[in-house]
């Protein structure tokens, strides 16, 4: 995996300042989502994240909603993971059926700084940062092929295809 | 060794026997949806396949922005009803019926022993009925409508045991605060949480509602209360199908117990900006707020609308706040209006909005201005939730926000007693 610059937040990061309520039903379209990420947490984030770049958080990453958008507006604003001490359960499995790779990794959180560059062996279960490398349990294979897919629904679309021929 | 509730359910679903911690592929008995239907249906369309799998299962409730409040909300609602009448689903309630977890459970789908999906958050109500209910995404959804199966982990349990009996103007909403305050809102991630213990039976089943859909404040997959007689008579005529009691064994493997008397609970307030950011109501007496709103799928039933018409009967609202009123469905608005209740509390200058989310998730109908203050009802008080992110939102039982109705500021419910 490429390096990606850090951005880092907090525990409990939830899913109305990843983003918020009011757009839930009104910005529909996935790279108009993005222009909104993080929006009420950090409005910096939405005009100066690239391509690659790694949100780092703390415990409970996307508590709240069970809004997908919080992962797809994350995924569309380029976002390659986010790594976090935990996820709440819902974002967890939002973020997989987008596509969006999240990693638990409470001591690469603890042991990297806003703005470094960063990077992440998703096979190997590993995070580089400034400060050393941090092991963490790579996702189940069964998760990993969702992943892999690029999320659930072309998952899905694939093994139905295949339970028709 | 005996199983917890949870571990029961998804035993029966998966045909085999299971213990948490293990992964399950299960097929719902029903599956919920709302506004966001919408976008479910998108997500649907993408798997190139034509029709839904079992319409019978699949329940749709309009509820976020209801009435449509924007020319793109009422396509959303367009394209939903379009889809319901070509997909033949079964079980679609338009923008009249109320709030989707109120609608589900007086429509009689929420009972014991089911496996419900609901593509939101506060699915965990149904636990109320002794049902496994919890929240998925859209994705999830679409995939849900397509092939009628899902992968569940197995939780692990949280027991929380109630003893003691709740004093006057404390209510489980409090209780339920009060719980939150202390183990955290991500406590129960990924684990289901089951309210037991002797007090349980003094509650009534919109109190047990209350608790069971704010265990997703504390993260839970899950909550679940034993479907006891008063649980029972409440589903006799509503359920719309048989059903099988399930609960945990005596010998089930918890991963914890937490035990609380609930005769000392003071009123509790949920302060600015996480749920389990609570206090006694006492710390925050006096704080001045601009609206107060009574009402959402956590406080709007019957119940509720009664314990602040009687402290508001006779009497008026301070002047410069605003007092929102949103009935939890038309049948509760139905009931209320019968029972004199609204009558008593648009007489104290109550506004009575139609049932439905209201402004609750910040999408219309009584939004927050920067620097604006609201006491509330709901179950969530992020940053930004309620419109403006420079505004606050402190949550408290429907007594706290009615006795705080009258003074214009933040105050305690005891005092009227």
């Amino acid at each position: 995996m490429s390096k990606g610059k850090v951005w880092k937040y907090g525990d409990d990061v939830n899913t109305d300042v990843i983003f918020p309520g009011k757009y839930t039903y009104s910005v529909l379209d996935p790279e108009e989502m993005a222009k909104h990420a993080l929006e009420d947490l950090d409005p910096a984030f939405a005009l100066e994240v690239k391509p690659g770049d790694i949100v780092l958080a703390g415990k409970n990453f996307g508590c709240g909603s069970s809004r997908e958008q919080a992962a797809t507006c994350l995924k569309y604003a380029g976002v390659q993971a986010v790594v976090a001490k935990s996820f709440a359960r819902i974002f967890f499995r939002n973020a997989i059926n987008q596509g969006l790779p999240v990693v638990q990794c409470s001591e690469a959180v603890d042991n990297a700084d806003a703005g470094e560059e960063i990077s992440i062996d998703f096979s190997k279960g590993v995070v580089e940062t400034s400060k050393g490398v941090f092991d963490f349990v790579p996702l189940p294979q069964s998760i990993l092929r969702i992943l892999d897919a690029g999320g659930l629904i072309p998952f899905t679309k694939k093994k139905m295809e295949k339970g028709k021929n | 060794m005996g199983q917890t509730f949870s571990e029961k359910v998804l035993s029966a679903k998966a045909g085999k026997w299971v213990r948490a911690g293990e992964i399950v592929t299960v097929s719902p008995d029903y599956i919920l949806s709302h506004d966001n239907s919408a976008a479910i249906i998108k997500e649907f369309h993408k798997l190139a396949i034509t029709t839904v799998r079992c319409t019978d299962k699949i329940v749709i409730v309009l509820d976020h922005v209801v009435p449509a409040s924007t020319e793109k909300y009422a396509q959303n609602h367009k394209e939903i009803r379009e889809f319901v009448r070509e997909q033949n689903i079964l079980h679609f309630f338009d923008v009249q019926h109320g709030i989707c977890h109120q609608v589900f459970s007086e429509n009689g789908f929420a009972l014991p022993g089911k496996l419900i999906l609901g593509a939101d958050s506060h699915t965990t109500s149904y636990g109320a009925f002794g049902a496994f209910s919890v929240g998925i995404g859209r994705s999830e959804a679409a995939s849900v409508w397509a092939t009628d199966e899902i992968w569940l982990k197995v939780p692990e349990t949280i027991r929380i045991e109630m003893s003691g009996k709740l004093p006057a103007m404390v209510f489980t909403k409090d209780v339920i605060l009060k719980i939150i305050g202390e183990v955290g809102a991500d406590r129960a991630n990924y684990k289901a949480v089951e309210f037991a213990g002797p007090a349980v039976q003094g509650f009534s089943l919109a109190s047990r509602l209350v608790m069971a859909n704010m265990a997703a404040e504390m993260g839970a997959k899950n909550g679940y209360f034993f479907p006891d007689e008063k649980a029972l008579a409440w589903l006799n005529g509503k359920a719309r199908s048989e059903f099988d009691v399930m609960v945990s064994d005596p010998d089930a493997v918890y991963e914890a117990i937490l035990s609380y008397d609930i005769s000392s609970i003071e009123p509790q307030v949920a302060c600015p900006h996480t749920v389990d950011n609570v206090c006694a109501v006492t710390e925050v007496e006096g704080t001045l707020f601009h609206q107060a709103i009574i009402g959402t799928c956590t406080n709007g039933r019957v119940e509720d609308l009664k314990v602040a018409a009687q402290i508001l009967k006779g009497k008026k609202i301070q002047s410069g706040i605003r007092v929102l009123i949103i009935p939890a469905s038309r049948r509760e608005y139905l009931r209320a209006l019968r029972e004199g209740d609204l009558e008593i509390l648009v007489d104290a200058g109550c506004l009575v909005l139609n049932p439905g989310c209201g402004p609750c998730l910040g999408a219309h109908q009584g939004v927050l201005a920067p620097g604006e203050v609201a006491v509330s009802t709901a179950n969530r008080n992020f940053r930004g939730r309620m419109g403006s992110r420079d505004s606050a939102i402190y949550l408290a039982s429907p007594a706290t926000v009615a006795a705080s109705a009258l003074e214009g500021r933040i105050a305690d419910p005891r005092n009227l007693v």
